[in-house]
Parts: C-alpha cells; structure tokens; sequence
C-alpha cells in the first residue's frame, strides 16, 4: 500500500479475501439480485407516496369522492399506502429469503474458510 | 375514585417497574458490545418490538391523535410518512448498516474513511438530532403531567422535566443497551395493550362501523365532510402546500437518518435478524398508526374538542376517559390513569434511547477514535459514556426549561429534517458509490447540518409567524420571538425541501472535488462485508 496513513487515522488493511470474494461470480449475482429489487422497489414506493401527497395538496376534489358511506377516496389512498407498505416488506422477505440469503451463507463460509477463525469479528478499525 | 391518586400510583409503578428492569439489566452486562449494543443478542422479534418502543414516541402517540382530532384528515398524514419511511431502512440501510459497524452510526462510514473527520461529523449530527428529539419529548412530558394533574404550574412541569432528566441518565449509566432495550420492549407492548384496547371501545360505540365512526367526527367537529379531507390544516395557499410538501420529504427520509433507530441494528446477532427487526417494526408500528386513525377520529366524534388543549395532547387520554364512562366515573378514572401512565412509559423509553445514542457516539466517536486515538480500553470508554450521558442529560434539562413554549411537533419534525438532509445522504452514498470519499461525508454531513438549522432559525416559526387568539381576537406571536421581531426570510416551517438536497449536492461537490484512493479501494472490503456479512461483528456469548 502506497498511501502513508496510519492504522488508525485511516484503516488501511486491505484483505486479499475481499478481493477474491468480490470478484466471484456468486458476489456479482448477489449484488445484481439486491439492486434489481431494493432500486426498483424504492423508486416505487418513493413515487407512489409523492403522488399521494401531491394529491392531497391538489386534487382536493378528486380526493373528496366519497366511495362508500362517509369513507372516500382520501381515506382509501391513505390505508392503500399502508397496504402497499406491508406487502413490500413481505415481498422483500421472501424474495431476499429465498434469492439473498444462500448466496449470502455461501460466500461468508468461503470468506471463514479463506480466512481462518482467527479473523472472525476483528473488523470496524 | 380520585383519578389524581390513581394517575400519581401508576406513574409510580411505570418507574418502578423501569428502574427494576434497569438494575436486572446492569447485572448481566460486562464489556463494550453489552453496554452499547445488548451483546448482539437480541432476536429479530425482541428487537422488532425495542424499535417500535423506541420511534413510537409521545409526538406519535399524543400528537398525530390530537392533530387528527383537531385537523381531521390533515392529521393522518403524519402516520402515513412515518411509517412509509421504514420501507428506506428495511431495504437500503439495516442489513448494511448491521455487517459494517460496531456501536455507532459513525463505524459505517468510518470503514473507509478517515476516522477524526468523519467521526467528528457523524456525532456532532448525532448529537444535535438527538438533542432536538429530547427537547420535545420533555417538554411533551412536563406538559403531560402537569395537564393530568390539574396544575397549570411552571415550577411542576419543571420538577417533572428534571424528574424525567434524571431518570433518563439513570437508564443509561446503569442499563446501558441491555436495560434501555427492556425497558423500550415493555414500553411497547403496554402501548399496544392500552391502545388497543382504547379502540375497541371506541369502534364498540359505533358498533364497529368505521363510516358511522368518520360521520360523527365529522359533525361533532363543526367542520363537516372538510374534516375528512385533505387541506384543512396544509391547503389554504400555496406556500402552506409546499410547506406540506416538504414535511411529507423530511418524514419519509429522516426515520433511516435518526441514529437512535440506526444503532438498534446493532443489538441483533446478524443482518438476518435485524431484516427481521425491520419488519416486526413495520407491523407494528404500522398497526400502531391504524390505531392512532380511530382515537383521533374518536376524539374528535366523541369530545368537545375545543374543551382540548391548542395541540390537542390530550385527546387520547381524554377520549380513554370518555370510553370508559366519562370524566367522575371509576371506569373513565381507571382508563385515563392507565392511558396516561402509558404516554409516560413512551416518553421515559424514547429519552433513554436518545442519551444512550448522543452519549454513546460522544465516547466511541469522539473520546476513543479522535481524542484517545483508538486506545482507551473499554472500561474507559464506558466511563466515558456514563458521563457524557450525564451531561447530555443535563443539558437537555437545561434547554427543555426555557424550550416548553415550542410547539412539540415542530421539534420532532425538525430532528427528522436534519436527520434526512445531514444523515441519509452520507449513510446512502457511503454504501453504493464507490468514488465517494471523506470530504464528501463531512461536507454532506455538516452541508445538511447547517443548511437544515439556518433555514429552520430564518423561517417563520422562530420569527413572524402570528395567530389569532381564539379568546381575546387580538394577534400574537406564534413564533420564537415575540410580536414585532421578524427577521425571516425563508418562506416555509419545514426545511427538509431544500436541505435535503442542498446534502446530497454537498455530498457529491466534496466527493468530486477530492480524491482518495484508500477509501475506494476499501469500498470492495465494505460492500462484500455489508451485502455477506462476511467478517461482521459476532454476537457476544455468555
């Protein structure tokens, strides 16, 4: 390593183990599988929660329909938007459960194999 | 009954109750990764339950049900972003933020950064937000008491603040995480309890008819269909709409930037867990937020709102005594004792995790990293933290005493802003962009930072802002400062429009203005680690 800092003022071990890890092809396909859930999914939620709120603020008369009794359309976009919340949450469990989580298993015993007991927790400095 | 005896008895039991978990919890700690992070041997569950004790807090549970009771639909919105808010911390930040640091939000950037400016400026963030935070909710508490109680009195709600300021430092010198979790813990789920059993009987009276529930609230408010609505509080120009506008961008971004929340990912064994924490706290808190839609409606179909307070703080313990037979009778006595005595466990829960959080960040990120540079020993560092947690605590004290005349939700609202504009943006840039280095952190840091607080002190609620009073029709200040000082400039109460971006932008100027090599190269080691787990911080067995 070139850069003249210490330990400390920044941490400077670069492990070897990383490096090989990251450049696995089960690496690239956990970090392809991750963002082309969790982008999506934010750009989404993010977007549907502004349309709701710039609704509110200017389509008073849209948002006043009511649907059934006293129960209008504003009251049904804002239970939707609890609705939508849950499922996202749900969906993301299963799907990380299922399509993150093995891959994930999979590279922290290679990194334990690679890199022996000892290394195990000594990390964050 | 005499519902004052009643109320002082159940205050009592929920301290006793607290200081009891605090003492069990200070004998099965030792070490560093129990005092600040429970040893990492939470379940996803316990933890679920510890963050919806922790962000459930008296603003939620007193304030969103006033502010529906008084400003009908206008009110909800505040639910809505604070829980569409916990979707950004389920899927960019908890399991990330879990495989990469340690005790603080800070670990995370200080990863591949270098350690003294970066830790400097994620506590100072820290520090501030949680100050804002525990502001309001000592103020809401001395209010609360003081209301309950029947005694309009400055010198009670000032014993009650310092009451709840010593307690506070109490928890966390003594329990440290292991205590101040527990006690969040049993906080939420007596929150739940009473709650829910408030909205049973609400829906009871309107035989579990929600339109029936939503038309009384509607004529007993005096506004009619309006009251169920959007725009009655935010709709009436359009500076109040984009002053809305920008509320709604602070709350659904601040809650994955309030480090309080962000540092009980660190109490679980795995990323694993803390996904699982996350979405127990979804539940929850959602549920929760449900629930404030019925005692709010409730409220204002079941009381004479103009009898409440101006924030209305008090619906819900006001409606548990309408629900319960009514204000003289045993059954509506018990309710509203056992209502408030709830709002003061949420309020003791909050302030504990908040001096735990600002204090722990003093000791790890300023007196060990910068000062001690890596060396002091753990007991040190939890000596430290034990005084740091005293002093922010009198601090807090010091300023919550002249601070009782701010409106509550304007304080919450604002640890929010800052949070979005000074936290998320380091803490998002950190984990998916390689080039960004430890100018960017510290300029997006101190960027939001400043920029949050200076439009907050030139916006028109510390000077120009006016009412009507309701009694005399005369005009008075609803500002900081008194009628006739007016120095604003800014246009809007909330910040969050402009800061947050005004963070990101700095971000991204520090980040290309400079350049790093060791922070980009450490990049590989922190997005192996935050997406694996691969050599993350282990739970501590005992």
């Amino acid at each position: 390593m070139s850069h003249d800092v210490s330990p400390h003022v920044q941490a400077d071990r670069h492990d070897p183990v990383y490096d090989e890890l990251h450049a696995s092809a089960e690496f690239v396909e956990l970090r392809r599988r991750y963002r082309s859930f969790v982008f999506p999914a934010t750009v989404a939620f993010l977007s549907w929660y502004l349309l709701y709120v710039v609704l509110s603020n200017w389509a008073g008369g849209f948002m006043s329909t009511k649907l059934v009794g006293n129960i209008n359309v504003a009251l049904v976009f804002g239970l939707l938007q609890f609705a939508t919340t849950f499922l996202i949450a749900w969906v993301y469990s299963r799907y990380s459960t299922s399509r993150l989580d093995p891959l994930a298993r999979q590279l922290d015993e290679r990194f334990i194999a690679l890199e022996g007991k000892s290394s195990r927790g000594t990390g964050g400095h | 009954m005499d519902t004052q005896v009643l109320t002082t008895a159940l205050f009592l039991a929920v301290v006793a109750l607290t200081v009891g978990i605090t003492f069990w919890a200070s004998r099965q700690s030792s070490g560093t990764a129990d005092f600040y992070a429970g040893g990492r041997s939470f379940s996803g569950f316990q933890n679920g339950l510890a963050i919806g004790g922790d962000y459930m807090s008296a603003a939620s549970f007193l304030g969103i049900s006033g502010a529906i009771a008084l400003s009908g639909y206008d009110g909800f919105l505040y639910s809505i972003g604070f829980l569409v808010a916990w979707l950004v911390a389920l899927l960019l930040v908890a399991e990330m933020l879990r495989n990469s640091g340690r005790y603080t939000m800070a670990d995370q950037l200080a990863y591949r950064m270098r350690q003294t400016p970066v830790r400097m400026a994620a506590a100072t963030s820290t520090v501030v937000v949680s100050i804002f935070y525990l502001l309001a909710q000592m103020v809401g508490a001395g209010a609360l008491v003081a209301l309950l109680l029947g005694v309009d009195d400055q010198f009670v709600k000032n014993i009650v603040i310092l009451g709840v300021g010593a307690l506070m430092i109490f928890y966390v010198t003594v329990g440290g995480m292991k205590g101040t979790t527990w006690v969040q813990i049993v906080k939420a789920v007596l929150l739940m309890a009473g709650s829910a059993l408030i909205v049973v009987l609400v829906l009871a009276k309107f035989d579990f008819n929600l339109s029936d529930l939503l038309g009384g609230a509607a004529s007993n408010s005096g506004h009619g269909s309006a009251f169920l609505e959007p725009g009655l509080k935010y709709g009436a120009t359009l500076t109040s709409k984009l002053d809305f506008l920008s509320l709604g961008i602070a709350l659904v971004l601040g809650t994955a930037g309030l480090p309080h929340i962000l540092i009980r990912f660190y109490t679980v064994p795995t990323s694993r867990d803390a996904r699982k924490s996350v979405l127990w706290a979804i539940g929850l808190i959602g549920v929760f937020y449900l629930f404030t839609l019925v005692l709010g409606f409730g409220a204002a179909a079941l009381l004479d709102t103009s009898t409440l307070d101006k924030a209305g703080n008090l619906a819900s313990p006001k409606l548990a005594e309408a629900v319960g037979g009514g204000a003289g009778s045993t059954g509506g006595a018990i309710l509203l004792a056992l209502i408030a005595a709830v709002a003061f466990a949420t309020i003791l829960a909050v302030v504990a995790g908040l001096t735990l959080t600002s204090s722990s960040s003093v000791a790890h990120d300023i007196y060990n990293s910068v000062i001690k540079k890596g060396q002091a020993s753990e007991k040190d560092e939890i000596r430290m933290t034990r005084i740091a947690a005293a002093v922010i605590g009198g601090i807090a004290i010091l300023l919550a005493i002249p601070a009782q005349s701010l409106n509550i939700a304007f304080l919450v609202a604002l640890a929010f802003a800052v949070a979005a504009s000074a936290n998320l943006p380091a803490i998002v840039y950190n984990m998916f962009w390689r080039r960004f280095n430890t100018r960017g952190a510290v300029w997006s840091i101190y960027g939001g930072l400043i920029s949050c607080v200076t439009l907050v002190f030139f916006s028109p609620v510390v000077s120009g802002k006016t009412a009507i009073d309701a009694e005399t029709g005369e005009t008075v200040t609803a500002a900081l400062f008194p009628l006739g000082v007016d120095f604003h400039w800014f246009p809007f109460e909330n910040p969050g429009i402009v800061s947050i971006p005004l963070g990101f932008f700095f971000g991204w100027l520090g980040t290309v203005t400079s350049k790093e090599p060791t922070a980009e190269e450490r990049f590989t080691e922190l997005e192996v680690r935050a997406l694996t787990g691969a050599g993350a911080e282990q739970a501590v067995q005992h």
